[in-house]
């Protein structure tokens, strides 16, 4: 129930910037997703905004107000780790209530709002136990209630779905995002994994080395990429890049042009350029097939699994509808 | 079923495939027996001395000195602990055992407190000249009591502490090695426990209390056991500074017991006061086993 505003954010550690100048303002309630590849920097910004780290340059606004200079329990802020981070010595109950009682609140009010959370979350039957006696999920579900019972403006979740199998991982992605929309509360979200991003963002900030390449919502980011980067880091197989000049566009100075495989046709009749079938993978629904072009390039052709197959070997030829295409 | 095939040929029929069982309990078996053979003769190897002593302290003078020594308990059991305990010889015994029972107690709840917080301020604080003090304190290591013990008792004597508590406690409270272990142990602390603590709002205090302190707890109690045996022993130090016998420590009193020139040593009670000079380290070890043993072979997160 706030806003959280960044402000040319820089940070530098020893002598090397690692975050080379971020803008971004968010809405009250709404669910950002930084996504990026290892070491871009995801975390060394959320962890600015969290006061974990220094902010080297620029300004981090919560509300409206200046918190640069503020301790993170007084910037109304919950974070959820990675690893969870769990107390290991205290019952869940006493993890939960561990922020509460240090902020002097009565014990009345301690345990009703861990109920709540506990209600919310469905961990009331594991109260009395000590983390390592929980399953993985179920952790990560007392590190989400630890995160609900401080009641802050602003979520902050490193990875936290990162140590679940994949089932799981689906699941809690689900829960997540149900809770922070009943909540209402706004939310930064850090992940490497472009599906989490794509499913759970109302905007996402996609990093690559330390500068948001694009910001915006994840059917926006998807269909328009600006640079070769995000088309190439969103999108799973990738965007495919061509030569521009090996298809004849006559797109001047533009070098490359990127085509989605859902994208790609193949075709019998007049195709816009053509290649080699290196090999197909059928994954049920859909067949991925892999054409060499000529230059060496690799494209990869997403079609129905009911269309017909090419031989592997063969010549096909490619064609594209020009609405589809992006040029870099 | 052809899957089946391979795995049946390979396992012989159930009677030949049960046969290396019992033969296998059989070799367990004697291993086990030898094993325990040979940890029971050591264990009256070492017992023995002990025994004996103990022996000694039940009989009487005469029967100590007149060849051959005594291998049964006697009947003076009472009679010489009481006349230990109650008189001794320079200092009665319980109050040796007192001052024994303040140095230990004092010399490990000191080394426990010092080095948990420099433990503390070492591993999650910056601050300037903090490999200086690193190093620094690697450095006592080298300089066990022994080497630097005429100019600590210089300093001792100057503070007017000779014959005192304080003078037995404060000198051998410093400990590198405790901090080492504390340093160690903390820095297999997930650095995120300390961020969700602060994100908690604990200032560096309250998580020291809350959260370091109750996970450190094994090995606190290793150190416990480890430190107050190392004070129960200490022999050299209280020797220098305590001419009071009545600020004796046991450990050396039993030494200040023996008589000099050609008295006559009354064996008896010296023994006693060596057996009684065992108990208290056996009750600390015995009564924080588990915790002791917890805190060597696991680390518990
Ligand atoms: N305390 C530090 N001191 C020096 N450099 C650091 C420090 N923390 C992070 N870095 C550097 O900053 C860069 C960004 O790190 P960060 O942890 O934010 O990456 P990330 O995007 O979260 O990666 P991952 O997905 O692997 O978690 C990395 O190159 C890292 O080496
Ligand atoms: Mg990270």
């Amino acid at each position: 129930m706030a806003t959280v505003s960044l402000d040319n954010i820089r940070k530098t550690f020893s002598k090397t910037e690692v975050i080379h100048g971020i803008d971004i303002d968010i809405a009250d309630g709404e669910f950002i997703v930084i996504v990026g590849p290892s070491g871009c920097g995801k975390s060394t910004l959320l962890r600015m905004v969290a006061g974990l780290e220094t902010v080297t340059s620029g300004e981090v606004r919560i509300g409206g107000q200046r918190v640069n200079e503020r301790e993170p329990m007084d910037r109304d802020i919950a974070m959820v780790f990675q690893n969870y981070a769990l107390y290991p010595h205290m019952s869940v109950f006493d993890n939960m209530a561990y922020g509460l009682k240090i902020a002097g609140r009565s014990k009345a009010e301690i345990a009703e709002r861990v109920a709540e959370a506990a209600k919310l979350l469905q961990l009331e039957p594991y109260l009395k136990r000590r983390p390592r006696e929980l399953s993985g999920g179920q952790r990560q579900r007392v590190a989400m209630g630890r995160a609900i019972v401080r009641k802050p403006s602003v979520f902050l979740f490193d990875e936290p779905l990162s140590n679940l199998d994949a089932k799981l991982r689906v699941q809690m992605r689900l829960e997540i995002k149900q809770l922070q929309r009943r909540l209402g509360v706004t939310a930064l979200y850090v992940t490497h994994d472009q599906v989490e991003a794509m499913t759970l963002a109302d905007r996402m900030i996609v990093m690559n080395d330390g500068r948001a390449d694009q910001i915006g919502a994840p059917l926006e980011v998807y269909a328009n990429p600006r640079t070769r980067f995000v088309a190439g880091f969103i999108g799973s197989p990738p965007m495919n890049f061509l030569d521009a000049g090996l298809v004849n566009e006559p797109a001047s100075e533009a070098a490359t042009l990127g085509i989605r495989p859902e994208h790609l046709q193949i075709t019998t009749g007049e195709a816009r350029t053509g290649g080699i079938v290196l090999y197909t993978e059928a994954l049920g629904a859909e067949t991925l097939v892999h054409v060499k072009l000529p230059d060496g390039a690799m494209v990869t052709v997403r079609q129905d699994s009911t269309a017909a197959l090419p031989e592997e070997g063969s010549a096909v030829g490619l064609t594209w509808s020009d609405s589809d295409q992006v040029f870099f | 079923m052809t899957a089946r095939d391979p795995l049946a040929a390979a396992t012989p029929p159930v009677k030949s495939g049960r046969t290396p069982a019992p033969g296998m309990v059989e070799r367990r078996g004697s291993g086990y027996w030898l094993t325990h053979l040979g940890l029971i003769i050591g264990l009256l190897f070492v017992f023995f001395p002990i025994w004996l002593a103990f022996v000694a302290s039940t009989v009487s003078q005469p029967e100590i000195v007149r060849p051959p020594m005594p291998l049964l308990p006697g009947d003076r059991f009472f009679d010489n602990y009481r006349k230990a305990l109650v008189s001794g010889i320079n200092a009665p015994v319980a109050l040796m055992m007192l001052n024994s029972l303040i140095m230990a107690m004092g010399i490990t709840l000191g080394k426990i407190a010092i080095s948990l917080l420099s433990a503390f301020a070492i591993v999650y604080f910056r601050f300037p000249l903090r490999r200086v003090f690193f190093w620094l304190i690697f450095l006592t290591l080298m300089l066990p009591v022994e080497v630097r013990i005429v100019p600590t008792y210089e300093v001792v004597a100057g503070f007017g502490m000779l014959n005192s508590y304080s003078g037995l406690i404060f000198p051998l409270i410093a400990s590198a090695t405790a901090t080492f272990l504390f340093r160690q142990f903390f820095m297999t602390v997930p650095d995120e426990l300390a961020e969700a603590a602060r994100v908690d709002g604990a200032r560096p205090m309250r998580f020291f209390w809350d959260i370091l302190l109750p996970m450190s707890r094994t090995n606190i109690a290793a150190l416990f056991v480890i430190l107050f045996i190392y004070g129960w022993n200490q022999y050299l130090w209280p020797l220098l500074i305590t001419t009071d016998p009545s600020m004796n420590t046991i450990v050396m009193g039993i030494k200040q017991m023996f008589p000099a020139g050609d008295d006559t040593a009354d064996w008896p009670v010296i023994m006693a006061t060596s057996i009684l000079a065992m108990i208290p380290p056996v009750i600390v070890v015995i009564s924080m086993q588990k915790l002791f043993i917890r805190g060597l072979v696991d680390s518990e997160k």
